[in-house]
């Protein structure tokens, strides 16, 4: 929607590629998945590999705490003027899908306050499998599970592991701890994706969130282009 | 002009941010002040006749075409809670971004430029439905609605309350919601004459002091 092509003053929506002033705005990436498979991990593995190259941002959605904020503030990924948390009244799904209105707040506030920005990531409170971020609210999205979850998850399938920009199967040191047959899961991950990529990770290992942050630099010279 | 805007309005999923919020329920669960569905329709009615006559009416106000800025301001001066105020603000903002997209018109335009940080949720409600070429008794209808079924459906998720429990207790407020919308309209009436401090400025004290006290919580599933 573009609105503001009839009205003036701020904009109304912000699913707009242009910011107020007429520049581009940030590049926005949604992080879900289900409790516990890694999201805030990622996140804070992330910034620290992006953070010297771009200008970032983190938006948490935590279900009943600020954990996740203090977890990356604690951690010093970044400086705690460009974390924001979000509350989403019990309802993870809700604040990143049906009513998004908070977390637009939240991500245009990080712009004004510490921008230009040129990607901000929206971490979703952990939740279930059907829980995706709406096209208002992101410009692309990753879904994370874990091999701990269960190595049917990808089979199982739903609009997260389905349709997601990118799936993560984290935690793959753990696979021999678990009894999770990793090529399964790829293999079932490629059927339900067809060409959408997958990464299979362990935060733990060497390369860590390296193919991750490769992926997430070739959507922002996309953006950018 | 149609009237089935108000529908739109008043849907429980117009994405204006509410379902963040309980109105004062999660903080009174806590303290075991709701416990069942009786206990909800008590504490309901409490906030219809008091926060939910002053957002009815400031709505009402609104919606005739009262000054939105001296509007924002008699509502600080009837929300003692800073907690409460912010919380107004944020929904305001929250509001006007889904009435701008859904009934765009310069004076929602001119409302974001004069409160780019939100102004009081039930001003800019007035506004939206005034946009939305509804009335003065629509503005207070939704707010005053709004004043309980947040309560209602927050304290189905807190306690797990049977849902058409909860329903059955919107339902028998009704009538009296009926009254106080009346009240509120008045109010209104009164106020475009003589000035927003016409506008009733009843106040449920132990909903502000609540409203603090849960603000300060390390953990809570609401924002307000
Ligand atoms: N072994 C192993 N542990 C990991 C890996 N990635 C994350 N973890 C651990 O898994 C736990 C949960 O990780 P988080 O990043 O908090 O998960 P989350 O998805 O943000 O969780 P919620 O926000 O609560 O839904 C933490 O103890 C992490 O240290 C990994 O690759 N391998
Ligand atoms: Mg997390």
């Amino acid at each position: 929607m573009h609105l503001d092509h009839t009205h003036h003053g701020p904009a109304a929506v912000s699913a707009d590629a242009h910011r107020p002033d007429g520049t581009r705005r940030a590049l926005r990436v949604g992080l879900g998945g289900p409790v516990g498979s890694g999201k805030t991990a990622t996140v804070a593995a992330l910034c620290r590999e992006l953070r010297d190259e771009l200008s970032l941002a983190v938006v948490t959605n935590d279900i009943y705490t600020r954990e996740d904020a203090e977890f990356l503030l604690r951690q010093a990924v970044l400086p705690p003027e460009r974390i924001t948390a979000v509350e989403t009244g019990a309802c993870p799904h809700t604040a990143i899908r049906d009513d998004i209105s908070a977390n637009l707040e939240a991500v245009e506030d990080l712009e004004d306050a510490v921008g230009p920005l040129d990607l901000i990531l929206v971490e979703s409170g952990g939740d279930n499998l059907t829980a995706t971020f709406s096209r208002g609210l992101v410009d692309a999205q990753i879904f994370v599970i874990d091999v701990a979850g269960g190595d049917d998850i990808p089979r199982k399938g739903g609009p997260g592991v389905t349709t997601a920009d990118l799936l993560i199967v984290n935690k793959t040191d753990l696979a021999p701890h678990v009894g999770s047959d990793l090529a399964r899961m790829a293999a079932d991950a490629k059927a339900q994706r067809a060409e959408l990529p997958v990464v299979l990770q362990s935060l733990r290992g060497e390369s860590g969130v390296a193919e991750v942050a490769a992926w997430v630099r070739a959507r922002l010279a996309a953006w950018t282009a | 002009m149609t009237h089935a805007a108000l529908l739109v309005l008043a849907d429980g999923r117009f994405p204006a941010g509410g379902h963040a919020h309980s109105g004062g329920a999660e903080a009174a669960v806590k303290a075991g002040r709701i416990t069942c569905a009786a206990d909800l329709e008590d504490f309901c009615r409490g906030r219809l006749h008091t926060a939910g006559l002053v957002a009815g009416a400031l709505a009402a106000a609104a919606a005739l075409g009262l000054d939105p800025r001296e509007l924002d301001a008699a509502a600080d001066a009837r929300t003692p809670s800073p907690a409460l105020r912010l919380a107004a603000r944020r929904l305001g903002r929250q509001l006007l971004r889904a009435a701008r997209a859904s009934w765009p018109c310069a004076e929602l335009d001119e409302l974001a430029r004069w409160f780019p940080k939100g102004a009081h949720q039930p001003v800019v409600l007035g506004l939206t439905a005034r946009a939305a070429g509804l009335g003065a008794p629509d503005a207070a209808y939704c707010a005053l609605y709004e004043s309980v079924s947040g309560p209602a459906t927050a304290t189905v998720r807190l306690l797990s309350l049977d849902p058409f429990d909860a329903t059955g207790v919107l339902a028998r407020l009704a009538p009296e919601l009926d009254e106080v919308a009346r009240a509120a309209v008045e109010a209104a009436g009164a106020a475009a004459g003589e000035g927003p401090q016409a506008l009733p400025a009843a106040s449920g004290p132990l909903l502000e002091i609540m409203a603090e006290a849960h603000a300060a919580w390390p953990a809570r599933l609401f924002a307000s």
